[in-house]
């Protein structure tokens, strides 16, 4: 499968990255080396292959249903860079 | 050309537990912006979730009570996008493995009952809110809320009428509120619905192209936004055009509902298999032990009633409809074999003069046991049922028992033949005119004699026995 | 010879005795950093100040008679991705250079309860992708055995760091290889761990199903007795392990008679540097002289390996790095227009090309019509490469392999290629893949005298195994005593 340029556009567009001219380009030449390289995969018949979800054998962590404030609360919410009247601050969302 | 339109119901419904789905965080409501959040819920750096344990159970006993098959095996996913109320640029959720699949529900619609299909539960974690600005100015973004426990309801297209939707919602929210795992506030957003509507013409088998319908923030608000909807997805056809596949927002002020016309591109939401959680994988046998400790369902109960108190499937299924409606009933039906006189004054009494003072019937000041002992009083001739009617009331402003209100009235029914006799005979001889009418043959004529004996004893005669005497009277 | 050149170990004992103050030790410590730090550049920020408090605390402590953690007053660096209450954890990128952490890390806070003192956080490539440590706000860092060399990555700071006696003890955290490759390439021994022995909690992801954390440490003694201070279950990390703690240094001395080594006949063909195999092969017939079995086996799926990680890697990355938006902490961009604005130039401008690269190819793996073709497809090829290894671990004990194909490269060599970049982590990569332990140290030097790892793998949960075997291999070598000269 080939990666165009129009490629680079569309994930960038789905990762909120903003890629220049001159940068897609040379993303879209690296990332098709990479795909090429990486479809070597295909040379496997996996049809009988379970995919792995976990390398663990690990199930059913939980914990139970207590509540508790925590005390990091206060110190976390003053990491943000855009904050008064006890909310987060985003520019103006468009709809 | 008849259509047929061809409805879905999402319902997200938020779980009541303590916590919040993957960290300590309390979950009541009404706390001030972002006090109830942790470096987890906010998607701090290098943080990690674990799962509490009720939610999934709670998701179980949803599935059970909606007759699911739940899943031996179930994990979650992530569900990428970018919004600021989303913390972490994933939603955790389910995706091809959900909780509970395939079940149903039981809607009564005039009478008569139709299934809904459930295509699956699923559990995820609720976002923060989102609060627009006036125009320009800055969002802002309370994640109390984020983190939260969902339940994603989703139904099959069964549902072809917007009465149906409401009854579906109806019966969605009693079987939830009987199972008691969520507050199902519409208000406060405990409980959401978002619908699938499409029309084809009638007798066509594939589905038409249908549009997503959100911001409905009532149950009649769901019914009629489906409505606007479906006259709309009409009038397009009608004109020759075609129905475009979109998200449409409801204004209920406008009673309309409105394109998004979002610049967000297209939903790829890139789902894979959360490397940070573990799968659920549970046993038939903790299934079967959470089935037998179910509470009786609001559908169950509906027929039970009807067969154990004989009562009409109309009041049955309002009784039963409300979990504390239902359990009012069977406390007064506990004490009072009265069954459909019970189901009367709860469906017109109780309500409207509960009604009148906006209190929830729960908050009324007459207990199912007062209420019973009166319905007993009109039944063995103590009271008439009009005497009833003030003695209600005067429960309701007081609080006191019935007896206790009719001692201090001197409200018990006259019975006494011979005191009775003395008013009839007074009445007949103040209105000869009247007695002649009725002896000329003027049947109705009677009804003003009893007025007037009522009036005379404050309404305290006992109405049987007056018409007998008067008639005698009359001979 | 000075403080700063000893062990954890030795040092140790010195405390014990009170032949030496934790004061002292950092002291050392910080001197050693004041003169070589401007070559090597293994930090992303020190705190003398606050080391020489914590030293003082451990000091205080002990004259008190107080009870002691197992390392108290050992200095330890932390990888920049470490989180500690009020230190900036930036991960090497702009994007979070001016964020503080809010809370400690698993390991930190098993740290604190060791007494260990933190110096400061180790340099590394911009959110652990990278196998040069020459991608970070910080700049690069440089190969003590010579500067005109990369150090190995993405813990290219923490190895540097030890390798050059800035610091006793090291953490990095190793995805495709990144405390292993490092430590290959600096002559140090580093650690990678058995998936989910460690506790995740407080690593700033990568890529969720493969990161763990290790120890970067003079030798391995140092090795197991970081790894059993950091190790066990934490009720934090669902994918932690219920495991009991286990002393890893008292079974280091155990012989190593009658253990079965595996050869995978698949690590030692084309792109080998030849140098790197005849010192693999001596460390090998060395061992067998020490009592090892040594046995051939086969590992068929091995060159599949670097396509099937950097699908799952960068497919979790780009999912782990999307709560990076200037919403909630870290960098956004001075001005913006709308939302959408906010999120494209706060990402833009806050995260580096390689990142950039590897969300690309992570969100185009998992987008709608490749899911299957990529995503899946490598998650099938995993389950083949575990097989691979479970097949072997019926034969064998552990397994020895070359960590890197070369000695380390030279700085800024590969930053243009990044396929040749990403096969210098083909013999780290498949442990990940499969979750299993693997340690690097010493086994020789090239010709122009840059170090050269082996790595032994081992089974799940076999650390036990491969620390002695690594033991038993120090102990009848000189490389352990081989220091860079940096002076």
């Amino acid at each position: 499968m080939a990666f165009s340029e129009k490629d680079v556009d569309y994930t960038a567009a789905l990762a909120r990255i903003h890629v220049s001219e001159d940068d897609k380009k040379v993303f879209a030449v690296q990332l098709e080396h990479i795909l090429a390289y990486v479809n070597k995969l295909n040379e496997l018949d996996t049809q009988q292959v379970e995919p792995t979800a976990h390398i663990l054998p690990l199930k059913n962590v939980f914990r139970p249903d207590t509540a508790m404030k925590n005390p990091a609360s206060d110190a976390a919410v003053q990491q943000a860079p855009y904050f008064n009247d006890t909310f987060y601050r985003v520019p103006p969302v468009i709809e | 050309m008849e259509f047929e339109p061809v409805i879905g119901l999402e319902v997200h419904v938020q779980l009541n537990t303590q916590s919040k789905l993957f960290c300590s965080c309390p979950t009541n409501f009404g706390a001030v912006p972002n006090t109830h959040v942790c470096p987890v819920c906010l998607g701090h750096p290098g943080v990690l979730p674990v799962l509490n344990k009720q939610a999934m159970e709670n998701a179980i006993k949803c599935g059970l009570a909606l007759n699911c098959s739940i899943s031996l095996f179930s994990k979650f996913d992530r569900k990428n996008y970018f919004y600021p109320d989303l913390p972490k640029g994933y939603q955790v959720s389910q995706f091809d493995k959900p909780l509970c699949h395939k079940g149903h529900v039981t809607i009564v619609d005039t009478g008569v009952e139709k299934i809904i299909g459930v295509t699956r539960v699923h559990l995820e974690e609720d976002a923060g809110k989102l609060v627009h600005a006036a125009h320009g100015a800055d969002s802002g973004v309370d994640f109390n809320r984020g983190g939260i426990p969902l339940l994603e309801i989703v139904s099959e297209p069964d549902i072809r009428t917007p009465d149906e939707a409401y009854l579906y919602l109806t019966a969605l929210k009693a079987i939830v509120e009987y199972l008691g795992i969520s507050d199902c506030n519409m208000e406060e957003g405990s409980l959401r619905c978002d619908a699938n509507v499409s029309i084809r013409p009638k007798g066509q088998k594939q589905f038409g192209t249908k549009t997503e319908i959100k911001n409905m923030n009532s149950f009649r608000g769901v019914q009629k936004a489906i409505s606007y909807e479906i006259e709309r997805q009409k009038d397009v056809i009608l004109s020759g055009e075609k129905i475009v596949q979109e998200t449409r927002l409801w204004n209920d002020d406008k009673g309309s509902t409105f394109s998004m016309r979002s610049k967000e591109d297209a939903h790829d939401y890139r789902y894979f298999p959360e490397p940070d959680l573990v799968p659920m994988v549970v046993e038939q046998k903790y299934i079967d032990t959470l089935r037998e400790n179910l509470p009786e369902l609001p559908f169950p109960r509906m027929h039970r009633f009807i067969e154990q108190y004989g009562l009409p499937e109309y009041d049955a299924d309002i009784l039963t409809g409300d979990k504390a409606f239902a359990d009012y009933y069977e406390q007064c039906a506990s004490v009072c074999s009265e069954y459909k006189m019970i189901s009367n004054w709860m469906l017109s009494d109780l309500i409207r003069e509960a009604g009148a003072r906006k209190i929830s019937f729960a908050d009324a000041p007459v207990t199912p046991k007062m209420l019973a002992e009166m319905i007993s009083l009109i039944s063995n001739g103590t009271i008439s049922g009009k005497i009833a009617k003030i003695v209600f009331i005067e429960m309701f402003d007081s609080g006191k028992t019935p007896s206790k209100i009719i001692e201090e009235k001197g409200l018990v029914q006259i019975s006494n033949p011979e005191e009775l006799q003395k008013v009839i005979s007074n009445v007949v001889a103040q209105h000869p005119a009247v007695v002649a009418e009725f002896k000329a043959g003027k049947e109705k004529s009677i009804g003003f004699l009893v007025g007037q004996i009522m009036k005379e004893t404050k309404g305290k005669a006992n109405p049987q026995l007056v018409n007998t005497l008067l008639r005698e009277a009359l001979g | 010879m000075n403080l700063f050149s000893k062990t954890a170990a030795e040092l140790l004992e010195l405390l014990k005795n009170r032949d030496i103050s934790a004061r002292e030790i950092v002291t050392s410590v910080f001197n050693r950093i004041e003169s070589v730090d401007s070559k090597v550049n293994a930090f992303a920020q020190t705190d003398k100040e606050s080391a020489l408090k914590q030293a003082d605390a451990i000091d205080k402590k002990r004259s008190a008679g107080e009870p002691l953690g197992m390392l108290a007053g050992i200095p330890v660096a932390l990888k920049d991705n470490l989180c500690r209450t009020g230190y900036r954890t930036s991960c090497g990128s702009k994007i979070l250079s001016s964020y503080k952490a809010v809370y400690n890390a698993t390991v930190v806070q098993k740290l604190i309860t060791a007494d260990a003192v933190f110096i400061g956080n180790a340099n590394m490539d911009e959110f652990a992708m990278g196998s040069s440590c020459e991608r970070s706000i910080y700049g690069a860092t440089h190969n003590p055995w010579n500067i005109s060399c990369a150090p190995g990555g993405s813990s290219g700071g923490s190895a540097a760091a030890v390798a050059a006696d800035e610091t006793i003890l090291a953490l990095g955290s190793d995805t495709g290889g990144s405390i292993r490759q490092p430590a290959s390439f600096c002559g140090i021994v580093g650690l990678k761990p058995t998936y989910g022995l460690v506790s995740r909690f407080g690593l700033i992801a990568y890529a969720s199903s493969l990161d763990q954390i290790g120890p970067l440490t003079k030798d391995v003694y140092d090795s197991a007795l970081l790894l059993e201070n950091i190790s066990g279950y934490d009720p934090s990390d669902s994918t932690s392990i219920k495991q009991n703690p286990f002393s890893y240094t008292s079974t280091l001395k155990e012989s190593i008679k009658g253990l079965r080594i595996g050869i995978p006949q698949e690590y030692f063909i084309g792109g080998l540097d030849s140098e790197v195999a005849s010192h693999i092969q001596s460390a090998i017939k060395l061992l067998a002289e020490c009592g090892a079995e040594i046995i051939d086996i086969s590992l068929p799926h091995t060159e599949y390996a670097v396509a099937t990680y950097y699908i799952i890697a960068t497919a979790e990355a780009s999912s782990n790095l999307a709560r990076f938006d200037g919403v909630r902490y870290g960098y956004r961009t001075e001005e913006s227009s709308d939302l959408h604005d906010m999120y494209f130039k706060t990402r833009s401008e806050g995260f580096g090309d390689e990142v950039k690269r590897r969300i690309l190819l992570g969100t185009y793996v998992l987008s709608s019509g490749y899911y299957d073709a990529y995503y899946k497809k490598a998650q099938q090829v995993r389950t083949l490469i575990c097989r691979d290894f479970e097949n072997a671990f019926q034969k064998v004990d552990c397994i020895i392999t070359p960590t890197a194909p070369s000695p380390a490269f030279k700085i800024s060599e590969k930053i243009d290629d990044p396929l040749t970049m990403y096969l210098s982590d083909i013999f780290t990569i498949s442990v990940n893949l499969a979750g299993l332990p693997g340690i690097s140290i010493p086994c020789g030097f090239s010709s122009s005298r840059l170090p050269i790892g082996m790595q032994i793998i081992g089974k799940p949960l076999g650390e036990q195994t491969i620390l002695r075997c690594a033991y038993t291999f120090e102990r009848n070598t000189p490389f352990r005593t081989m220091k860079p000269t940096l002076e």
